[in-house]
């Protein structure tokens, strides 16, 4: 390569990057901005909850009220989630596997949730089945609680974690067309076997990852919840709702030894999700590298 | 719509073979009927007749009522507060998200991977804890709140903490929307920009920008949209004044606390149009970003 050339090409590299200073300047500037929103919160309900030392941290977990509320956040976050993964993978299957008309609308209203405030999410379960409600007063007479009780809390989560499963997969199903469904189902399986030896390998990182996902937010909704649950201590109160009652009681180290462990949820989940998008990412890589297959006609000379 | 709860597993939209589009050509794959069946059925349980709840009750009002509950002195300055610190927050994350996004795409660094990985604590993080920890970190003894003190700076309790909740909400939004576009520019593009002699800011803002402009604002739209709406985080650190520090999701509890079902349900109704409204843009900006990308390709 002639010097010319060669300068051309260094100053084209050049071109594309910044000057170093600049560099460290951008890259000081977003990890500023990272540890002090999300390093430094953090770190607060660490140190909030072992203000008192470990003992008292301990001790503000083994409370009755506190194991209440763990126990209901474990019971919504196990009926919220399958519902919504039996309701996302159907969903996904009709929709990216299937062209019918309404499709792009129906796709819309699954994600209709994601655009609903919490609170608004929790009133309309109240305006439905509230004692003022269309059928409140027929839940009453047939001695049914639903708002004030585990089965609207259960409801409201369900609500608000409505799409993660089925938007994660539905444009994963959508890339992947229907080619090798319809081999096996030629081949003869049946459309169970197709779905559990065909579909399901090839979808298990994306439904893995909206499951976790919805997971961590059912776990952690709290407007909704607020709305339907009535706050009974020991009863209707989740994790998050009784961070906020013993806050709201000036109870800061029950509060936060409290919110530590949904903290440490939430860590759980990003290395979780983390791994998962890692992996994708070596299998993509994998498919990427291999020799391209030969094409089955000769190209037109 | 929080869409893009990260795109992390890149999607690319083949087009479906038409399994039953054309007039007499049989449906190989089996399951069509049940599976939209029950995605009709869980919808309209779930989502749909619940909603419609909330467009009758409001029927049950007369208009004067209706516009009484929604445009009292009280509910007007929550809008004020809810639109304004949405908006306030959305761009600072525009900016934010950006930077960040532009640091995590084009740099190497110690780290970067937990960088990465810790972008999405807000989706993770319920927002409760989100709200006491801020709190804790901007109250007047807090670590950040003791230097703002003395000079007069009060953050928690004032419209200022409800920005600064807001941010943290918002910040994975543009991140997550930007990355993946910056991600898959072409390099040619600036390298032929700078051979052509324009300077790295003249390459940045009419080469890559534009290229980036479309995820950008979707980023931005839906920050704004998951701000308006958010309750979690805010009520803690807002101090929750009347007409100072009160938010509109608030307003709503308020109502319903009073059994004010009406005013709160007319309350509702308002926050709902306005997200539909904000689902629409989001839709319209994805289907620009789709077509720009697909043009580029």
């Amino acid at each position: 390569m002639s010097g010319a050339a060669t300068k051309v090409v260094r100053r084209a590299k050049a071109g594309t990057t910044e000057s170093a200073w600049v560099r460290r300047l951008l890259i000081g500037g977003a990890l500023a901005f990272m540890f002090l929103f999300l390093v430094l919160p953090l770190a607060a309900v660490a140190t909030e909850a072992l203000r008192k030392g470990l003992e008292a941290y301990v001790e503000a977990l083994k409370e009755p009220d506190a194991w209440a509320a763990i126990r209901l956040t474990l019971i919504t976050a196990a009926i919220a989630v399958p519902l919504n993964l039996v309701f996302g993978v159907a969903a996904a299957w009709a929709i990216a596997k299937f062209e019918f008309r309404g499709k792009a609308f129906l796709t819309t209203l699954v994600d209709l949730p994601f655009a609903v405030s919490p609170v608004v999410a929790g009133l309309i379960y109240v305006l439905v089945f509230g004692a003022q409600g269309w059928i409140g007063p027929w839940l009453a007479a047939h001695d049914i609680k639903i708002i004030f009780a585990v089965p609207g809390i259960v409801l409201a989560t369900v609500f608000v974690t409505f799409p993660f499963i089925a938007r994660e997969l539905i444009p994963l199903m959508q890339a992947q067309g229907t080619e090798e469904e319809q081999a096996a189902i030629v081949l003869g399986a049946s459309g169970w076997q197709t779905f559990w030896h065909v579909t399901l390998p090839n979808i298990k990182w994306g439904l893995l990852y909206g499951v976790i996902l919805c997971n961590a937010r059912a776990m952690g909704e709290f407007g909704a919840v607020s709305v339907v649950s009535g706050h009974i201590r020991g009863q209707t109160n989740t994790m998050p709702l009784h961070v906020e009652v013993l806050y709201n009681e000036y109870q800061s180290v029950a509060a936060f030894a409290v919110a530590s462990l949904l903290a440490i949820l939430a860590l759980v989940t990003l290395v979780i999700k983390s791994v998962i998008e890692w992996r994708h990412e070596r299998e993509m890589k994998a498919i990427a590298e291999l020799p391209p297959e030969r094409p089955l006609s000769a190209a037109p000379v | 719509m929080s869409g893009a709860i990260s795109p992390a597993l890149p999607s690319v939209a083949a087009p479906v073979p038409r399994a039953g589009g054309a007039r007499g050509a049989k449906r190989v794959l089996p399951g069509f009927g049940l599976t939209l069946g029950y995605t009709l059925l869980y919808l309209s349980l779930i989502v749909l007749i619940p909603l419609s709840a909330l467009v009758f009750k409001t029927f049950t009002l007369s208009w004067e009522q209706f516009w009484a509950a929604v445009s009292s002195p009280r509910v007007m300055a929550s809008y004020r507060l809810t639109f304004g610190a949405s908006f306030l927050a959305a761009v600072v994350n525009l900016f934010a998200g950006l930077l960040v996004a532009w640091v995590l795409v084009r740099y190497k660094f110690p780290g970067k991977k937990i960088v990465d990985a810790l972008v999405d604590l807000p989706f993770a993080l319920p927002t409760a804890v989100a709200g006491i920890s801020l709190t804790a970190l901007l109250a007047g003894n807090g670590w950040i709140g003791q230097f703002l003190e003395p000079y007069g700076i009060k953050v928690a309790f004032t419209p200022a903490g409800v920005v600064i909740a807001l941010i943290f909400i918002g910040l994975p939004f543009v991140v997550r929307t930007v990355q993946p576009v910056l991600e898959d520019a072409e390099k040619e593009l600036e390298e032929a920009a700078t051979c052509l002699g324009a300077t790295r800011w003249q390459t940045f803002s009419r080469v890559i920008l534009p290229s980036i402009m479309p995820a950008l604002l979707t980023g931005f739209a839906m920050a704004f949209a998951r701000a308006i709406g958010e309750y979690g985080s805010v009520i803690f650190i807002a101090g929750n004044m009347p007409m100072v520090s009160e938010i509109t999701p608030l307003i709503i509890i308020g109502k319903l606390e009073q059994y004010d079902y009406a005013g709160a349900t007319a309350v509702a109704l308002v926050m709902l149009v306005i997200s539909f409204a904000l689902l629409l843009v989001i839709n319209g900006l994805q289907g620009w970003q789709r077509r720009r990308s697909g043009g580029m390709s």
